[in-house]
């Protein structure tokens, strides 16, 4: 059920309107949230639905290395990895896409040239996002122009917490626009937001300004993408189709580690948002090691037998 | 509620448990005292949790006598301690030999205050006389002061220079081999398990224990024990059920490294069979698996216990111009 609206979309992107807007957006009920989310990370799915659900998750994956000792070898056996997963057995999906810095964008489109996978940058100075609108748009467009076909940016978490919310949506439309037929996932990181009413606001700002995508987080600060906070996202993209017929899709990242913890999100999906949103087009997880459990648990559910670390690569 | 309880079940269990004070619960003034029963859970990473699957079943006594009731492990139980058993290798077989020694001789230490619970329980569970329950808990805890000396000197027995032809200088040294799964005798629970357990932790292997199904008390006495004789958590895990339900999966788990399968009975050749799939070490039933207590008596049980459960990693050293 679409929480029910005070607000109605912002007629013009003036500061004033945006504000209206984002604080007539209902209070998130954060006591109601967390027990909604525990509630539903309780279901139980098993034998064939929970070899679907490993299938799907797979499919969902965006593969991320993001550290500083990244080197080309080390972006190219990722590449590799995504492309096939499980070596021994073919009939594991590639993931979603490989999520890297922006100058490894070069070494992983070629290593991923002819396997259909994506690849996504993160950009607009990342983690931190704190550099000047023409060094962001700059670093956008540079990574577009290496051929990613996805950009994940950072909101100005300074900016938003500070009340400005014009520039968060003016720099996201600047972004959206360096872009061009790249997609773009926006970065909340809900870590830093304190609140979940915040959390909500982020989320409606972001799609307002024309985010294909919103992500909680960018994977260095913790906590991350929490259930709760995953629940609040999921409800603002679903509120935003009932009022404006487009589809944003949802990103949780960080924390992400085993199979249980990727199938709780979609049940959160199914229930929150709806199965439309089971696709890897509306629903992406950001995760490096969750690869591995997915991948030993689909081992079990094939073989019978526990499989063992030893025998998957190291990431 | 109260008065049922204290009434003539707890006398017994008093009986068998502290024997002189039924006494005083009998006399009318005092009003009886409220048993305090132990409730026998599994021992997972250092931690006493009950099983996964909410199960338990009854223990009784050689003479059928109800003794408590003890967790029922389950097939998620033992995933979860191979889980924590692969945690705690890389601290446990990192720590020097010295040190696990140290740790092993306080394992015998704790051991030896609390022998009169140990020896009571193998009196009262085994049906042991009192003289022979008493030489079988001294025969344990100098089990584990056996093998604490033994922790570091098997590297010089085992290990040592090769003698090689070419200018390297060439030396080999036994090293743990991982995750064992140690199947402990199943007519032999306080002794018996001391003898394949500590061999095992010994030489800085991680163990997942599956006790004696019938007479898992005493393993899960020693677990606290062990949970206070500074043992890191997860370097032994003790569950506490059925073989043939249990074995299967602990036997075909490709993070297992190593299989002792003397609790194994009739299942040992399926074991075995089930463990080759990865190439995982077995030490096969000896001819003490099925015996009582006795058969595990001798003081010097020398290192076969040790061998199986160690790789040798051999160095080639370059030496001279």
């Amino acid at each position: 059920m679409p929480v029910p609206h005070t607000a109605s979309a912002p007629e013009a992107t003036t500061d004033r309107a945006l504000r209206t807007f984002l604080h007539g957006l209902p209070g998130v009920d954060e006591v109601g949230a967390r027990a909604r989310a525990q509630d539903l990370s309780t279901r139980s799915i098993k034998t064939t639905a929970k070899a679907q659900a490993i299938d799907l998750a797979i499919s969902m994956i965006d593969l991320t290395t993001l550290e500083g000792a990244d080197t080309p070898g080390k972006v190219r056996s990722l590449c590799t990895k995504a492309a096939l997963p499980d070596p021994s057995d073919r009939t594991v999906p590639g993931v979603g896409a490989v999520c890297v810095y922006p100058d490894m964008v070069p070494t992983a489109v070629e290593a991923l040239r002819g396997t259909g996978i994506g690849v996504a940058s993160v950009a607009t100075a990342f983690p931190a996002g704190r550099a000047p609108l023409s060094v962001k748009i700059a670093d956008t467009a540079a990574a577009v122009a290496d051929g990613a076909s996805e950009i994940d940016m950072v909101i100005d978490r300074g900016a938003f917490l500070a009340g400005d919310y014009l520039k968060v949506h003016e720099e996201i439309v600047a972004v959206k626009e360096a872009c061009g037929d790249a997609h773009l996932k926006v970065i909340l990181e809900t870590g830093e937001l304190v609140t979940y009413d915040n959390v909500r606001r982020a989320s409606h700002l972001a799609m307002r300004a024309g985010a294909d995508f919103i992500k909680t987080s960018t994977g260095k600060i913790s906590p991350a993408a929490t259930p709760p906070v995953v629940l609040v996202m999921l409800e603002a993209v679903r509120d935003h189709f009932a009022e404006t017929g487009r589809r944003v899709g949802v990103k949780p990242a960080g924390g992400i580690r085993t199979t249980k913890d990727a199938i709780r999100n979609l049940v959160l999906v199914n229930e929150t948002a709806g199965p439309a949103w089971l696709t890897p087009d509306l629903f992406r997880i950001g995760a490096s090691s969750l690869l591995n459990d997915l991948l030993m648990q689909r081992t079990r559910l094939t073989t019978g037998t526990y499989p063992g670390p030893d025998y998957y690569t190291l990431d | 509620m109260a008065e049922r309880r204290g009434g003539k079940k707890a006398d017994k269990a008093d009986k068998a448990d502290k024997g002189g004070a039924a006494q005083a619960a009998r006399t009318p003034a005092v009003p009886a005292r409220l048993a305090v029963r132990k409730t026998y859970k599994l021992y997972l990473g250092g931690a006493f949790p009950r099983s996964e699957s909410g199960r338990s079943y009854a223990v009784t006594s050689t003479d059928g006598t109800h003794l408590a009731n003890a967790a029922l492990a389950s097939r998620k139980d033992a995933r979860d301690a191979v889980a924590a058993a692969r945690k705690a290798f890389s601290g446990w077989s990192g720590r020097t030999a010295y040190n696990r020694g140290q740790i092993l001789y306080r394992v015998a230490e704790v051991l030896e205050g609390r022998r009169d619970q140990f020896v009571a329980r193998a009196a009262s569970a085994q049906g042991l006389t009192r003289v022979r329950a008493e030489e079988v808990v001294s025969a344990a805890i100098d089990r584990w002061v056996y093998y604490a000396g033994w922790t570091d000197k098997v590297a010089q027995v085992l290990g040592g220079a090769n003698p090689v032809s070419g200018p390297y200088y060439n030396h080999s040294a036994p090293e743990p081999t991982g995750v064992v799964v140690v199947f402990a005798p199943q007519n032999a629970p306080l002794l018996g398990l001391t003898s394949v357990v500590a061999p095992v932790i010994a030489t800085g292997n991680t163990a997942v224990v599956v006790s004696s199904e019938a007479a898992p008390l005493a393993a899960v006495d020693l677990a606290e024990v062990l949970a206070t004789s500074d043992l890191p958590g997860g370097v032994v895990n003790l569950l506490t059920g059925r073989v043939p339900e249990l074995g299967p999966h602990l036997a075909a788990h490709a993070d297992v490294n190593a299989l002792d399968l003397t609790g194994t009975g009739e299942d040992a050749t399926a074991f075995e069979e089930a463990a080759a799939q990865t190439l995982t070490r077995v030490l096969r039933r000896g001819p003490d698996a099925d015996g009582g207590e006795e058969a595990w008596l001798d003081p010097d049980p020398g290192t076969s216990r040790m061998t199986p459960f160690l790789e040798t990693k051999t160095v080639w050293h370059p030496i001279g111009v």
